[in-house]
């Protein structure tokens, strides 16, 4: 049980991926502009990768090793594709504010990357709770994104409007806003880490190679299962 | 012929798939150190999103709406992707030599590049027809390609200027990002 906890805390603090491991940036800055929005992806993004997770260790003995790859792809995108479904039929609101960006969950680093660095080498129990935990980690870093974006380019929080609204900022709300946040986020991660005496973050490792990061390191040829 | 005209400005820089949709940020992030290796990736990724938009759009016209299988969309998509782009690089490898040494490094790294699936998925969306989609995909890639190769050039411009501390690497790197943005709002006017 100890293991599990351990995971939780690996996902959510540790090795949070939104503030830590800087993965899935598109789905990060696309879909902050709003608490509710990034909430809502973070959460449809923990339930595709907590079902991936278990699935994928269920199956990690039976998976040949040279199509794993193409086995995880076609695993994720059809638990996306459910997912889809679901959101569709119970939350068509949030299926039209996240529009395409819900199908573009399958290509999301993060998921492709617990499974192959996680998943498909640990029991059911642990990378449920592995699952669990990144995807908490990320609903925590998207809600925080996108409460910061609300907040400052409309006023508002989780629709409640609590600054006037023309004293709002609006390139907050737009594209160039989200870059600003997540840099100022990131700087003042930096400063700390400084001041600890630490290094400052390098941009994302291995020329910022989505997915299959740790994989394509080892091996720099590339050739995933054909 | 107008039609297609404001597809593909409209792709290439007034929704620019990188500052604007936030699609194929990896690369765009972590490819942009130098403007040679910048143009590389772009012309991979020029070359392979035409082709997948031009398949997965046959795909969809042909064998997925008569069959009214279209929820299979996205499995189909990334699936037929990640093939071709294999399939790309052996044939590269085989028959064309010089031009796999300039685009075979960048070639694997284009599989879970999200901008590729992201085109093939606006195609549908927008129920494109095939000749729509190719421009379509084709417009997008160039976009890609016009904002990573500047983004290069300005990261080989401050690389000795005097950036502080606790902005060197990826803030600098995003807030550079975020002021191109700024000046891609400027097309907005355009169609």
């Amino acid at each position: 049980m100890n293991k599990c906890i351990e995971r939780l805390y690996n996902g959510i603090i540790k090795e949070n991926p939104t503030f830590v491991l800087i993965l899935g940036m598109c789905p990060t800055l696309a879909v902050t502009t709003s608490l509710i929005n990034g909430a809502g992806m973070g959460l449809t993004t923990t339930v595709v990768l907590t079902l991936s997770n278990t699935i994928i260790a269920l199956l990690r003995k039976v998976i040949p090793d040279e199509v794993r790859m193409p086995a995880f792809i076609v695993i994720v995108a059809s638990l996306v594709t459910m997912v889809q479904f679901m959101l569709q039929a119970y939350l068509p609101s949030l299926n039209d504010a996240l529009g395409i960006y819900i199908p573009l969950i399958v290509v999301n680093c993060i998921i492709l990357g617990r499974a192959e660095s996680y998943a498909s080498k640990n029991p059911v129990l642990p990378s449920l709770f592995d699952g669990i935990g990144m995807g908490l980690g990320f609903t925590i870093g998207l809600s925080f994104l996108g409460a910061f974006r609300e907040i400052l380019g409309a006023g508002s929080i989780a629709g409640f409007q609590i600054i006037p609204e023309d004293y709002c900022i609006r390139i907050f709300g737009l594209a160039p806003g989200a870059f600003f946040v997540l840099a100022a986020l990131i700087a003042v991660q930096n400063k700390i880490r400084l001041s600890h005496g630490k290094k400052v973050k390098e941009l994302p490792s291995c020329n910022g190679k989505c997915g299959e990061c740790e994989q394509k390191c080892d091996n720099p040829t590339g050739k995933e299962g054909e | 012929m107008k039609e297609l005209l404001i597809i593909a400005i409209g792709s290439a820089f007034v929704n620019n798939v990188v500052l604007s949709q936030f699609l194929g940020l990896c690369p765009f992030l972590g490819v942009s150190k130098k403007t040679k290796t910048a143009g590389g990736m772009g012309a991979a990724v020029i070359f392979v999103i035409t082709v997948a938009s031009f398949i997965t759009s046959i795909i969809h016209n042909y064998i997925l709406v008569p069959t009214n299988m279209e929820y299979l969309d996205t499995i189909v998509f990334i699936l037929v992707i990640a093939a071709l782009v294999q399939l790309v690089e052996m044939i590269l490898k085989k028959n064309s030599p010089s031009l796999y040494e300039a685009l075979g490094v960048y070639l694997p790294l284009i599989t879970t590049n999200c901008a590729v699936l992201g085109v093939a998925l606006i195609n549908v969306q927008n129920s494109y027809s095939i000749i729509e989609s190719v421009i379509n995909g084709f417009a997008t890639a160039i976009g890609f390609t016009v904002a990573i190769v500047i983004m290069a050039g300005i990261r080989e411009k401050i690389e000795y200027n005097d950036i502080p501390e606790s902005l060197k690497g990826m803030p600098i790197v995003l807030i550079i990002a975020g002021l191109m943005s700024i000046a891609f709002f400027g097309f907005s006017g355009l169609l």
